[in-house]
């Protein structure tokens, strides 16, 4: 088969058609302590051709989330229910061989810290034609997979003799444009990017999101963004779901949620970032800290620290339910929360 | 004092031509023949309870100008002069005997709370150290101040962290530990190396507030290096860009911001993400990665990715700060055409 960047096919995308369904996943990692519950109840939809945001910080479980989708959690980790469909098949209940089979064909991950990502000892072409060898093996030939992998090369902007390069000759941008040629070297439906820049200066930062957009929306594909940066999710998503201690707290059009944040926690997070754009307005202050998840709170995760919290919150967990149109919150005030954009105006 | 702009009152930090270069050691027995100018030849000033934001890439010289400003490490060369009342000092000159008064005047907050604290050390012993090293009062007194700084930064009640140890305390807990410990000894001056960048949002917003307010306070003035415009915005005062070395531009930050004149400050803030989906930013392309400053050649630092490099950078050296504005200085050549 011949495989070449001009081959790395741009797919009709069908922007209604979901690619990927998370529904109502449920992970926990057992330590010595007891249960962490990492992700509760997670369910979205990324389509086909949609980039996709998960932001929240440290902890919140946007990770594990994404870790799970590829299976690639650590050993202690326990599914204990839900489902995440490919094209409708549950990968869940795929067995090791076929999971693998998945991993780089259909999605790819861009890890965190494209420090790391690399094996200094092996020259960066190699490491990528592992992954082709595992997936196409005996159907290239050497000279076709060198061919393939300059053009991916090209794709993110490196000089293409650099396949035969050593990691520790690339700059810190270089070597993360080279995971993104990698993730793209079986043409996969969705590339899952964890904190794809957070290591990076801004102007490279500028340039690398600049290059994952253009390729996303030239080959149609799938992303799923993970980010801390609320910043950096604003630019480069179409959707946008944000995460607190292991929750899905509110989902929608990245434009919308930024307009009209409707669940305190997404609110106080959005406005809490420093801009350098617009007026220098109030940022909003955010007491406390998040949840142990080894005990988490009742009810409503968030409730500790919210400012509308009732007594129903500590007893009752609000659903994530559809309060405008394509705009999912899980809270019960939510109706409230506009009223905390004129106490910060005070 | 330098020939530049007189000032009504001395500022309390006036840095000089200050350079700093480190050899490239190429053996044992080779003298070193080249040297990465980390800092090359800045001047800044500081007034009495200002705060100046140093922000450039990683590479530029930003920390290594904080360190020298401590006295962590020592400039290769020029001067930085300290004026806090009668204490008048060129840094340089600080003597071994003087150091632990200049530290009592001078503190400085690190970008890592994981890091800059000892693992085996209560709150206690990291906050009372500078008091115990200057040997100031007795161990209760120094409990009554650690109480009181540990008050003032936010971990209430104070007598539950006394006698907590690092891996105890949250991320946001530690950072807020570092800043007592920066104020135990009522410093003049604080030097902030990227003191929120490792911790989350909703926290990095309660230490920035926590800086802002000690400041007023206590008549504290920061240095505040950061690469996060955004976090400069609400910090400093000034905002001085660093690139290799050199401060390419200065002035007030809302100026700096809404009226960038160096071609590489204008693609810094083109590049900053925007927590706004409907604004669209306009992009100021420049050429490929941040260069080394190994040996660098003496014209315009900036050349090799400025879009708008012309002859006259080519023939000319490093461009000196010009003014363009009012307290604002721009180091380029073609800052009037551009």
């Amino acid at each position: 088969m011949a495989l070449s960047l001009d081959n790395l096919e741009t797919r009709q995308v069908d922007p209604e058609k979901p690619l990927i369904e998370v529904d109502d996943l449920i992970m926990r990692y057992k330590i010595k302590a007891g249960d962490v519950s990492a992700v509760e109840g997670v369910t979205f939809t990324i389509h086909q051709g949609e980039a996709v945001g998960l932001v929240g910080e440290s902890g919140c479980g946007k990770t594990s989330t994404a870790l799970a989708l590829l299976r690639l959690l650590p050993s202690n980790a326990e599914y204990i229910s839900g489902e995440v469909r490919l094209n409708g098949t549950d990968l869940l209940r795929l067995n090791t061989d076929e999971m693998r089979k998945k991993r780089w064909k259909d999605i790819a991950m861009v890890f965190q810290g494209a420090m790391n990502s690399w094996n200094p000892v092996y020259r960066v072409g190699e490491q990528i034609r592992e992954v082709l060898d595992t997936h196409f093996r005996g159907e290239l030939t050497v000279d076709e997979q060198n061919q393939h992998m300059e053009g991916l090369f090209r794709a993110v902007g490196l000089p293409a003799e650099m396949i035969h390069r050593y990691p520790h000759e690339f700059s810190g941008g270089m070597r993360q444009r080279a995971v993104i040629a990698m993730a793209l070297a079986c043409s996969p439906d969705l590339i899952i990017a964890d904190e794809p820049t957070t290591a990076l200066d801004v102007i490279v930062q500028d340039q690398i999101l600049k290059e994952l957009k253009r390729i996303q929306r030239d080959l149609g594909m799938s992303i799923l963004y993970i980010s801390h940066d609320i910043a950096v999710i604003a630019e480069v998503t179409d959707s946008l779901g944000v995460m607190y201690a292991g929750k899905l707290v509110e989902y929608g059009p990245t434009s919308e949620v930024f307009a009209r944040p409707r669940h305190p926690y997404a609110y106080l997070l959005l406005r809490s970032t420093p801009s350098i754009t617009g007026p220098r307005r109030q940022l909003a202050p955010l007491g406390g800290e998040p949840p142990d998840l080894l005990h988490p709170p009742s009810g409503c995760r968030f409730h500790p620290r919210c400012p509308f919290a009732t007594e129903k919150c500590s007893l009752e967990e609000p659903p994530l339910a559809e309060v405008l149109p394509g705009h999912r919150v899980a809270c019960w005030h939510w109706e409230e929360v506009p009223e905390l954009e004129e106490e910060l105006k005070r | 004092m330098t020939a530049t702009a007189p000032t009504q009152t001395k500022p309390l930090i006036d840095v000089i031509d200050l350079k700093k270069l480190f050899p490239i050691s190429r053996g044992l027995f080779r003298a070193p023949t080249d040297f990465v100018h980390a800092v090359d030849g800045i001047d800044f000033k500081i007034a009495p309870g200002e705060s100046l934001g140093l922000v450039g890439e990683s590479g530029c010289g930003k920390s290594t100008t904080g360190r020298m400003l401590v006295k962590l490490i020592e400039p290769t060369s020029g001067h930085i002069q300290f004026n806090d009342g009668d204490y008048e000092r060129d840094v340089a000159n600080v003597s071994r005997g003087e150091i632990s008064e200049f530290r009592s005047r001078v503190q400085m907050i690190f970008q890592d709370p994981y890091e800059s604290m000892n693992p085996r050390r209560t709150v206690f012993d990291t906050v009372s150290e500078p008091l115990a090293v200057q040997k100031i009062g007795t161990i209760p007194e120094r409990e009554e101040r650690v109480l009181d700084l540990l008050q003032l930064v936010g971990l209430t009640p104070p007598e539950n962290f006394l006698f907590r140890f690092p891996h105890e305390l949250s991320g946001g807990q530690r950072q807020r530990i570092a800043v007592a410990r920066a104020l135990v000894m009522n410093p003049r001056f604080v030097v902030a190396d990227e003191p929120t960048s490792m911790l989350d949002v909703s926290i990095r917003i309660s230490i920035m507030e926590l800086m802002t307010e000690l400041a007023d306070e206590l008549g504290v003035s920061y240095l505040y290096i950061t690469h996060d415009l955004a976090v400069a915005r609400y910090m400093c005062d000034r905002i001085a860009v660093m690139y290799l070395g050199k401060i390419v531009e200065v002035g007030p930050t809302e100026e700096i911001l809404a009226h960038p004149r160096h071609p590489y400050t204008r693609a810094l803030l083109s590049a900053v993400p925007v927590p706004d989906p409907s604004f669209h930013r306009t992009p100021v392309e420049i050429k490929g990665g941040i260069s080394k400053a190994i040996n660098p050649a003496p014209e315009c630092r900036f050349i090799e990715r400025c879009p708008f490099a012309a002859q006259v950078c080519e023939e000319n050296p490093h461009p000196p700060l010009i003014e363009v504005g009012e307290s604002h200085f721009a180091a380029c050549y073609r800052v009037d055409e551009i």
